[in-house]
Parts: structure tokens; sequence; C-alpha cells
């Protein structure tokens, strides 16, 4: 394969994966979870918590 | 676990054990912040010594260790690495126990990371005075301090990554991936660019050589500045900006997608450190391509960090250590911005060889850097010491004020010299010789070196204010035991 071809495809690639990824992060059922994460750094108490996974001693 | 710690809980037997994993590593973290304070007058203290020799050369006596070509490795290394590396280490301990909920994964190891990163930093103390360097920038320090920071830094990794598996808390909080790409990838440049043959216990030499080895050096070098400095920079600036302000960071997307974009992208900027060399062209331009993308990760995340406060700025009015972040964040975002311009080749034309670069660095290093450094460990110390804040807030102000004006005088100081020398370095005749010598340019440069040390000295008076303070803050108090982690329902 011509080289030009293969740098055409990783362009390619590299875009995909960058879409890809705005969409899944922009993605509604990501709301909760980003929610509860952005607010770890504000609760040292962590109870009842979303991101805390239960029965994980 | 340290030997003494399991022989009193072999004795007090499994509860007591249990109660001492139940709770955060402390002390470690406590280590690290007093190291970041100490090492940062240190270093300052050479820069600004430096600072004094460039403006009058005599004050090196003549003594070969006190030299500007000696000095200057030390300096950098020890405001990047011992002051900047210290903050890193004591900040992502902190911050992985924190918000992953669970005690660092060794203490065995976290305490080797401390007294292992310190005897790197006296050995470089010693060997770079005394003339022993690999020549490389960022790089210098010879083979067998290379090995003992590759094994601190396999430990630090172990540590931070066990840490990691045994968290608590699902999702792993985005300050933790920045640490994490920037433990990563120091080891695979640290490792890669001091490959080296061994002569003597001093002298090696490096595996690569001609343009091969400049453009490894830079990879490296490049690298430095964007996961050392930036990545793991921007880790602290997740937790303990949200943390200060008091309301979570303005877009949690965001910073997903930045960090993404942020890592893969800084990899391939190395090159434009090379502009106009025998480097090949194509490479070059490789390079500036990849810095122009950078502004838009970078200010994603500058952009995040400032946003955070967005209905709450009130609080820089009565805070201190937020206008510490705040004004930290300003500097990324101007230094983001400078870096990607000086990247153009015309624009690098002009700039490169001249003070312009050093008043970029410093721009970052000063503005962004150790500021966001000084803001956090105010921050984090007081709890460290089972204190409600600092002993003095006024003095905290005055350190904000001081250190602004000592930046702001350092930087425009180099941006002028830098624009002077370039423009004098590049001004020709109608008959094609040159207009100035160079000793022409170096003379009228040397007002804004003497501008550029009064800016060094303030900000070192600064750090002064902010060692008298923890000493005050630290005097009597009682050093609390560690925090208990908070238990899951």
């Amino acid at each position: 394969m011509d080289i030009g071809v293969i740098r055409g495809l990783i362009t390619l690639v590299l875009m995909v994966a960058f879409l890809a990824m705005v969409v899944i992060v922009w993605s509604r059922r990501r709301s909760a979870e980003f929610e509860s994460a952005a607010r770890l750094p504000l609760e040292d108490v962590p109870l009842k918590h979303p991101a805390v996974q239960p029965g994980r001693e | 676990m340290s030997t003494v710690a399991s022989d009193v809980t072999g004795m007090l037997g499994s509860q007591a054990q249990a109660r001492i994993h139940a709770a955060y590593n402390d002390g470690i973290v406590r280590q690290f912040v007093i190291m970041t304070i100490v090492w940062g007058v240190v270093g300052m203290l050479v820069g600004v010594i430096i600072a004094a020799q460039l403006a009058w050369p005599a004050l090196n006596f003549d003594v070969p260790w006190l030299t500007y070509s000696r000095l200057r490795p030390l300096h950098t290394n020890a405001v990047i690495f011992a002051f900047g590396g210290s903050a890193l280490f004591a900040s992502s301990y902190h911050i992985v126990q924190r918000t992953c909920h669970v005690r660092l994964f060794s203490d065995r190891l976290a305490a080797l990371t401390f007294w292992g990163w310190q005897l790197v930093i006296v050995l470089a103390a010693i060997t770079l005075p005394l003339g022993i360097t690999q020549g490389k920038e960022y790089a210098e320090l010879e083979w067998p301090i290379d090995l003992l920071i590759a094994v601190v830094w396999v430990a630090y990794a172990v540590v931070f990554f066990g840490t990691i598996a045994l968290r608590k808390v699902r999702h792993i909080y985005v300050a933790n991936w920045f640490f994490a790409a920037y433990i990563v990838t120091i080891a695979v440049l640290h490792i890669v660019n001091n490959i080296a043959i061994p002569v003597s216990l001093t002298k090696s030499y490096i595996v690569y050589s001609g343009v091969v080895d400049a453009m490894v050096q830079w990879w490296y070098g490049h690298n430095a500045v964007g996961f050392f400095l930036t990545a793991a920079f921007l880790g602290m600036m997740y937790y303990f900006v949200p943390k200060q302000a008091g309301r979570p960071i303005y877009s949690y997307r965001l910073s997903i997608v930045h960090f993404w974009a942020l890592i893969s992208i800084y990899m391939w900027a190395g090159p434009h450190h090379l502009h106009y060399t025998t480097l090949p062209d194509w490479a070059q331009s490789l390079g500036v391509v990849f810095s122009l993308i950078l502004l838009a990760p970078s200010w994603g995340g500058m952009i995040n960090g400032i946003m955070t406060l967005s209905g709450a700025w009130h609080k820089l009015r009565t805070d201190p250590i937020l206008k510490f972040l705040i004004v930290s964040l300003s500097f990324y975002g101007m230094s983001t911005f400078e870096g990607p311009m000086m990247s153009i080749k015309t624009v690098n034309a002009l700039s490169h060889y001249t003070d312009w670069t050093i008043g970029h660095v410093h721009s970052g290093a000063l503005g962004w850097v150790a500021f966001m450094t000084i803001g956090s460990m105010y921050a984090l110390l007081p709890k460290l010491y089972g204190r409600e804040r600092m002993w003095s807030l006024r003095l905290i102000d005055i350190h904000f004020w001081i250190a602004t004006i000592g930046v702001v005088l350092y930087v425009a100081a180099m941006w002028i010299a830098g624009v002077m020398q370039g423009l004098m370095w590049r001004a020709v005749n109608d008959d094609g010789t040159l207009t100035y010598t160079f000793v022409e340019a170096l003379a009228a440069t040397h007002p804004f070196y003497v501008v550029r040390l009064l800016g060094g000295s303030l900000f070192l008076v600064g750090m002064l204010i902010m060692v008298y303070n923890t000493v005050r803050t630290i005097q009597g108090s009682m050093i609390p035991a560690d925090t208990p982690i908070p238990q899951a329902a």
C-alpha cells in the first residue's frame, strides 16, 4: 500500500476515535456518573454515594 | 506498613491493624509538602544567584563550581525535579487516596520514593556543581543517578497504580488520569533519553548521535514540559481548584476530552525546539502543526479550571489561596498561547536563542507551576498539621502580591530583551553586513537582566514569607493521627 494511503487511513482512524470519544462522553447516559465523579474532591464522606461500589470492602 | 508499625499491630492484634488500614497515609504527604517548600527556596535562590551573575559576571568569583555553566543546571533541576517533583509526589499521594477512598498501596514503597527522591536531589546538588554532567538539558544527571531515578519512579508507579487498583470508588477521578499519564510517560522519556554507555562512575556516552540525539533529547525535553510540568499539575488543579472553590469542576466531560487530546498531541510537538537545524524540514513542520493544535486542549483545561469559579467570583476577593490558583490558570492560558505562537517557524526565527524563550519558560514555571504549587500547599499544609487554616491569611495575600509583581517584572523584562535581541541580531545594512555586533546587543540587554534579577528576588522573598507562615502554622501543633477513611454504607 502507498505510504500516502496509510497516512490518510491513520488520520481517518484517529478522527473517528476522537469523534467517538466526544459522542460517548456527551451521551446522556453518563450524566449521573460524571456528576457524582465531579463531586469526589468535595466529599470526603461518600455515604450511599452512587460512585461507590457497594459491597466492596 | 513500616516494620515498627507491623510489630506494634502484631502486639495489638487485628483490631488495631484494621484501624491503621482504615486511615489514609498522611505522613508521606506531610514529608513531601515540607520538602517542596525547602527545595523551592533552594532552587529559586540558585536562580537568583545566576540571574545576578548574568547581570554582573564577576559574581562567580572565578570559582569553578560557582560558575553560571554549573549552577544553571542545578537551578533547573532543583526547581523542576526537587520543588515541582516533591509537590507532585505530595499532591498525587494525597489526591489518589482521597478520591479512591483507600490507603496507599504500600507505605514501605512510598517511603522508598521519599528517601530515594531526596537522595537523587542531594546527589544532583553535589555532582552538578562539580561539573559532572551528560550535557543534555534537563537530563544532566549521570548514569548512576539516572538508574536511581528509574528505581524510584518504578516504585512510584507501583504505589500509585496499586492504590488505583485497590480503590473503593468505581470511577477513577480525572486528576488521577493526569497523574497516571505523567507517571507512565516520564518513565518512558527518562529511560529512552538516558540510554548510555558508561565508561566510569561519573562519565558515560549517550548511544544516540547527531540529529537523532537532538531529536530524542527534545522529544524528552518537550514532553518533560508537557507531562511533568503540565499534565501532572493539571491533576493538582483538578483537585485543589474545585476543593478550594467549594464547587465541582465546570465540565467533567470537557476534562475527559481535553485529557485525551492533550496527551496524544503533546508527544509530537518536540521538533519545534529544533527549527532551522539539520533536522529534516518535514519533522520541523510536523512539530509546528502539533504545537498549534495544542492550543485547543490546553485552553480546554484553562477554561475548565477558571469557569469552575463561575457564579462564585466573589470568593477571589477574600481567599488568597484561590487567587494563587486562578492566577496560575491565567498564566497557564497565556503561556499555552505564547508557546504555539513561538513554534511557528517565522516567529521562531526571531525568538529562538533570545531571552524571549527564557521569559516564556518562566511565565509557565513561575506563573503556572509555582503558583499552582504554592496555592495547593497552602490549602493542604494546615490540614496535615491539624490546623483549620494557615497561621496568617494576610501573609498569604502579601505573598501573592509580591510573587505576582515578581513574575510580571521577570517575564516583561525577558520579553522586551528577547524581541530586542532578535531584532538586533537580524538587522543588516544595505551592503549586507550586520548592523550590530553581538556585544552591542548584550550591552543593550544589561538593564533588563537587572530587572529580571529584581523580579526573581521578589519571587524568592515570597517563598521566604511562605516558610515563616509554615513554621508558625506548624509550631505547637500536634501532628494528628492519619485521617480515617470514610466507610461505604
